[in-house]
């Protein structure tokens, strides 16, 4: 199956607060004109905050601004939604990230350092494909849902 | 533009009733927990958190809601959730609140059976 880019509209942020919302007003947007169900959309929206929260609160970018870019694919009909939220921050591996604290959320706090963990955990439970590429020049979270 | 939470309270016989409407982050959750410990000092220990008016969580506003859990357990009272979106109740299944806070699809059923 082929995978053209039917559309493509990027969005750059500054890192003040709820410009998560912001993100998600686009993704919601794009997700309804490829006539994606309700259900499926809110999940965009909420991984689309997490990844945009993550970058807002933990890449330390020295520009200060978020690049979120939306990608309608298919050919010829839409058929899935890519979704790239990039940032020009320091990075991180993922020794550095929880997945879940030990005995689950209830087994420790979840606040600080688990934070990033958890988005990432809420992204790959909401998205089909989720891709995550990190290193000194920043951090870009790729993800994916079929309409 | 600012996506404020607006929080009321519904006080009933041994249970209170929290309503949101608007986004749950962390000013939002930091709300709610406010509110919940007030009911608290008041000695209400079962609460249940009515999010019908609540469209988008984050995972920061979630944290604080699994902190008012764990003061509920602490106290040895009850929090539950009702009237939650698809996407969210499965968020919270994602971060495992639901093993530690029931989650009912409605407020009378959730009422009825939170109190057993």
């Amino acid at each position: 199956m082929s995978e053209g880019v039917l559309r493509e509209v990027t969005l750059a942020l500054p890192m003040v607060p709820e410009m998560e919302i912001e993100a998600s007003k686009t993704a919601t947007a794009i997700a309804e004109s490829i006539r994606m169900s309700p259900d499926r959309i809110d999940e965009v929206r909420m991984a689309v905050v997490e990844a945009c929260i993550n970058a807002l609160e933990h890449s330390r970018s020295s520009d200060q601004e978020v690049f979120v870019t939306f990608q309608v694919l298919g050919d010829p009909d839409p058929e899935k939604l890519r979704i790239m939220v990039k940032d020009h921050g320091i990075g991180f591996s993922s020794s550095e990230v929880k997945e879940e604290p030990k005995g689950g959320p209830m087994g420790g706090k979840i606040k600080g350092p688990q934070k990033r963990g958890w988005g990432l955990k809420i992204i790959h439970g909401l998205m089909d494909e989720v891709e995550i590429h990190s290193g000194a020049d920043g951090t870009t979270v790729v993800m994916s849902k079929m309409r | 533009m600012t996506e404020t939470l607006n929080v009321t309270v519904d006080r009933r016989d041994g249970l209170a009733v929290i309503y949101t409407e608007g986004y749950i982050n962390n000013q939002g959750g930091e709300e709610i927990a406010k509110v919940a410990y007030k009911l608290l000092e008041e000695g209400y220990k079962i609460l249940l958190l009515n999010l019908a008016g609540t469209k988008i969580v984050n995972s920061i506003g979630i944290s604080i809601l699994i902190e008012i859990i764990e003061k509920m357990l602490e106290i040895d009272g009850k929090l539950g959730f009702c009237c939650l979106t698809p996407t969210i109740e499965k968020t919270f299944h994602i971060m495992g609140l639901a093993q530690y806070a029931p989650i009912y699809s409605d407020e009378a059923s959730a009422v009825a059976q939170i109190r057993a």
